[in-house]
């Protein structure tokens, strides 16, 4: 088994473990790298169709690329695809930086969808080397009634041993590719041969190394135009992969305070 | 059809030839773990750019001198407490490793955030401070390491700034750790004087450690290794669940250990059913061709339909694990009460659960403590010794002889409350004198389960007499052994005319009687037979005797035909007997008939023929997992 092959095997026991153990899940799909990658190994771990809802909660505010990929895949790959809106930007705290108040419409959007379906673990593609607070996050993470995540209380979890019972109304997010880094989710969409957007690849020398809402995602100077280069380009930076990413950088605690909220 | 081969490689991270190895940092509060792990990133030339600079910043915006550790600290409350809290998973390399590091707090509060990141890790660093020296959550760490299979552990003396770099006291140390962590089974594959802050010895020997000719940190984590995956041990596939997605029925599972292939002939435990492996499935090309090794996800389909379930265990006929009722277990507890005798857990080994009640405690200690008094319940992140008697059979290997499958977690009201290692299956199941060797039989359980189609049980019939106990005894040895089963009759009164002819009438008497009863029974039912009693056994307490020596294999039936039909009966003339005074302690005319209140089976046979009952008792020893029932199974439609 190379580490691909261990990554992968990883992922597929996590995803029959939440398939197993919780009465109504779906699968966030925010049509990037990493959610396609997830919706890849959902459909490894079920022998070809997810057995689950993809949920995509729509800012309004993606890549017109992002959107037709969207409508072409979830038929494509026989989805039971569930967009759902988010509400207007007032409806946000506004004692949060602008990019912050903006992503945590997201957050608003996802407890209305919550609501509305009652799912009891939502599968997220979020990764420990993206971010410090993701790095702290376990494979099932309870999340308090109000989507909330509590840092300090969080369950012990070992030996692939999860915890899987979220209290009444509440909801657990999954998360099985924590343990992948942004070079495996590009060497595992090449080995495998997953589609993706476009915008992934440099254009006058430019590329999106992490695609979010269109007014806080900035792209990267790079001439990385192919997988291969991309992963070559990897090796070699060090500039952090989220860079692009406006809310990261607003202040210093504006990310951990979006996380702590229920923000991804 | 469409075959895909998947050859054999290394596993390294991005098709590079590195072996990827995951490390963590543990050891006492403030003894310098986060300041080792930030000097290290530097020191490998891993900070993202402008990450110290930044740091630096925030520190002067602060009016606070900066710190290495700031680096991990990423969360507000942590830098507001100067404490770190959760477990960070960090990527560097050395020349010939890339080191995952996963950074374990110290703090004694968050024990489960260091279990939970030191049980993902193929090697650790402990660390003490040169000043302090080894301390209570050193030793606590040391134990959990070995208790979490951690085997490759190296020591790090901290803070040799604060000791002016005395060689003595690093020998000092040195001794101590090594002599307790030897205690445990773990030899240090270093220990090593360094100062984090100033950079002596993590990557390189400065003058002021000029005494000392070992490796420094990065040599060391250079030398561990990735953990392998167990291809030598037996196959272990605990089945997570099975999928009826289409016309394939799917049983889906990671490989523990050992290998399988298309063909392969296995076995489903704890029922011990037997089938062969029709195909291996995957997606998008299906089936596979090759073998497939531990670690991997698989599916699998079989040669004939069986009733399977989450938890089971898919083994190779004759390396199967054990079943077993109880189990012997060493663990950690996290909960805030403490575990005692009598508790009701669940028990999960792998996707199995089971409920479970604590036995036995033995060894209950503080792992932190030097001079440790055993207690009789498990604290809060102590360690200790339990039985646990579950209340549903499970396969299991001791961690010995299965490093995977050999460990457990327990849960209360749904939350992981801590975990362990299984020390033994079957563990005190009743004394047995040291002189006394059982020996065991030459075939396994399963062995006979596949010729016989059943497993073996105690099929226990009590009742007043004449309430039908025999007659229906043998119409149920009848038909088992004309379906191919392998049934003995063990009559109450037929062993008193032989093995218990030493025996009598009174209580004691009467107790003894149904012991050995029991002991034959049980000894015929774990050789694969299904040994049918009759027996008026009219004390609840005896027969709660048996059922606790037959175990899981005990199946009570209540024959509870009213008493006057029994009276009108009379097939031996006993009642009349008994009427006439002429035959004391007959039970039946007075009131000392004990009924059943749980038993498996209750059965009135004034109101049913033989063929009816019998049909009933075979029906529950279907649904009860003795006989083997090859009916559709209809839990598999998801």
């Amino acid at each position: 088994m190379d580490h691909l092959d261990q990554l992968e095997a990883q992922s597929i026991y996590i995803f029959r473990e939440a398939f197993a153990r919780l009465k109504k899940i779906a699968l966030l799909w925010s049509l990037g790298k990493d959610s396609n990658v997830m919706i890849w190994l959902a459909r490894k771990a079920f022998f070809g169709k997810m057995p689950f809802p993809a949920l995509h909660v729509d800012t309004g505010k993606k890549f017109p690329e992002m959107y037709r990929f969207r409508d072409h895949y979830g038929k494509e790959w026989d989805l039971d695809l569930r967009v759902e809106p988010c509400p207007p930007i007032d409806a946000v705290d506004p004692t949060l930086p602008p990019a912050a108040r903006s992503a945590a419409r997201k957050t608003e959007g996802l407890k209305m969808a919550l609501a509305k379906y009652g799912f009891d673990g939502l599968i997220a593609g979020i990764r420990r080397d993206e971010e410090a607070t993701r790095a702290k996050e376990r494979v099932f993470s309870p999340r308090g009634l109000e989507g909330n995540w509590d840092v300090r209380d969080q369950p012990p979890e070992f030996w692939d041993h999860f915890n899987a019972s979220p209290p009444q109304g509440a909801h657990l997010r999954i998360h099985p590719i924590l343990h992948w880094t942004e070079a495996d989710i590009w060497a595992y969409t090449k080995r495998e041969n997953i589609p993706i957007i476009p915008l992934y690849l440099s254009q006058n020398g430019k590329r999106y190394r992490s695609l979010g809402d269109q007014d806080i995602t900035n792209p990267v100077a790079s001439n990385a135009a192919s997988i291969d280069e991309i992963l070559i380009e990897l090796e070699q930076t060090k500039v952090p992969e989220r860079a692009g990413r406006a809310l990261d950088h607003e202040t210093e605690d504006a990310f951990e305070r979006l996380r702590v909220a229920g923000y991804l | 059809m469409n075959m895909i081969v998947t050859p054999a490689s290394p596993a390294t991270p991005n098709g590079t030839t590195r072996p990827q190895v995951r490390i963590v940092i543990v050891g006492h509060v403030d003894h310098g773990k986060s300041t080792l792990v930030g000097r290290l990133l530097h020191e490998t030339g891993s900070l993202p750019e402008g990450k110290l600079e930044m740091l630096k910043a925030v520190s002067a915006r602060r009016g606070m001198p900066f710190e290495w550790s700031f680096l991990l600290d990423a969360l507000q409350t942590e830098r507001d407490q100067g404490i770190t809290i959760d477990t960070t998973q960090i990527r560097f390399r050395t020349n010939s490793r890339d080191i995952v590091l996963i950074d374990a707090p110290g703090h004694a509060e968050f024990l489960r955030n260091m279990i939970t990141g030191a049980s993902q890790a193929d090697g650790a660093v402990l660390i003490i401070d040169a000043l302090e020296g080894v301390r209570d959550q050193t030793r606590r760490h040391g134990y959990l390491l070995h208790l979490l299979g951690v085997k490759q552990v190296a020591i790090v003396v901290n803070k040799m700034d604060r000791v002016d770099f005395s060689a003595a006291r690093f020998k000092e140390i040195s001794d101590e750790i090594s002599a307790h962590l030897q205690g445990l089974g773990v030899t240090p594959t270093a220990v090593i004087p360094i100062s984090a802050r100033d950079g002596d010895g993590v990557a390189a020997r400065t003058d002021r450690i000029s005494w000392y000719k070992g490796p420094t940190v990065v040599e060391a984590l250079d030398a561990l290794e990735p953990a392998r995956p167990l291809e030598a041990l037996a196959l272990r596939l605990p089945v997570q669940a099975i999928y009826k997605f289409d016309d394939r029925r799917i049983v889906a599972g990671r490989i523990e250990s050992g290998s399988l292939v298309a063909g392969d002939e296995i076995v489903i435990m704890p029922a011990g059913k037997i089938a062969k492996i029709k195909t291996v499935e995957s997606w998008p090309v299906t089936p596979v061709a090759g073998r497939q090794g531990a670690g991997r996800s698989v599916g699998i389909t079989l040669d004939r339909e069986l009733f399977i379930e989450r938890g089971d265990i898919i083994a190779h006929a004759g390396t199967a694990p054990r079943e077993t009722r109880r189990l012997r277990a060493r663990i950690f507890w996290l909960h805030d009460k403490p575990l005692a005798k009598g508790d009701q857990l669940l028990v999960r080994c792998g996707p199995k659960e089971s409920r479970a009640t604590v036995v036995v405690i033995e060894k209950a200690v503080d792992p932190g403590e030097l001079s440790s008094s055993e207690n009789k319940a498990i604290g809060r992140n102590h360690v200790g010794e339990i039985d646990i008697s579950l209340s549903s059979p499970i396969a299991t290997d001791p961690y010995t002889e299965n490093p995977r499958t050999g460990r457990l977690v327990i849960e209360v009201s749904g939350r992981i409350a801590g975990g362990g290692l299984v020390l033994s299956v079957d563990a005190g199941q009743r004394a047995v004198p040291v002189d006394i060797v059982p020996v065991e039989s030459a075939l396994r359980p399963d062995e006979r389960s596949a010729r016989y189609r059943h497993n073996g049980a105690v099929v226990w019939l009590t009742g007043l007499p004449a309430s039908g106990k025999s007659t229906l005894a043998k119409a149920l040895e009848r038909r088992l052994f004309s379906n191919g089963g392998s049934p003995i009759l063990l009559d109450g009164d037929t062993l008193r005319a032989g093995l218990n002819s030493d025996l009598g009438f009174s209580a004691t008497d009467r107790s003894e009687n149904i012991r050995r009863l029991a002991e034959v029974a049980t000894h015929l039912a774990r050789n694969g037979h299904i040994a049918i009693v009759a027996a008026v056994s009219p004390a609840r307490e005896d027969r709660a005797t048996a059922r606790r020596i037959a175990d899981t294999a005990f199946r009570e039936i209540h024959v509870a035909t009213p008493a006057e039909i029994c009276e009108e009966r009379d097939p031996k003339g006993h009642y009349k007997k008994a009427r006439a005074g002429a035959l004391t302690s007959f039970t039946g005319i007075g009131n000392d008939y004990e009924a059943p209140q749980a038993a498996e089976l209750v059965i009135d046979t004034s109101t049913r023929t033989v063929t009816e009952a019998a049909d009933e008792i075979e029906q529950m020893l279907k649904t009860s997992g003795v006989l083997f029932d090859e009916v559709v199974d209809l839990a598999a439609n998801i």
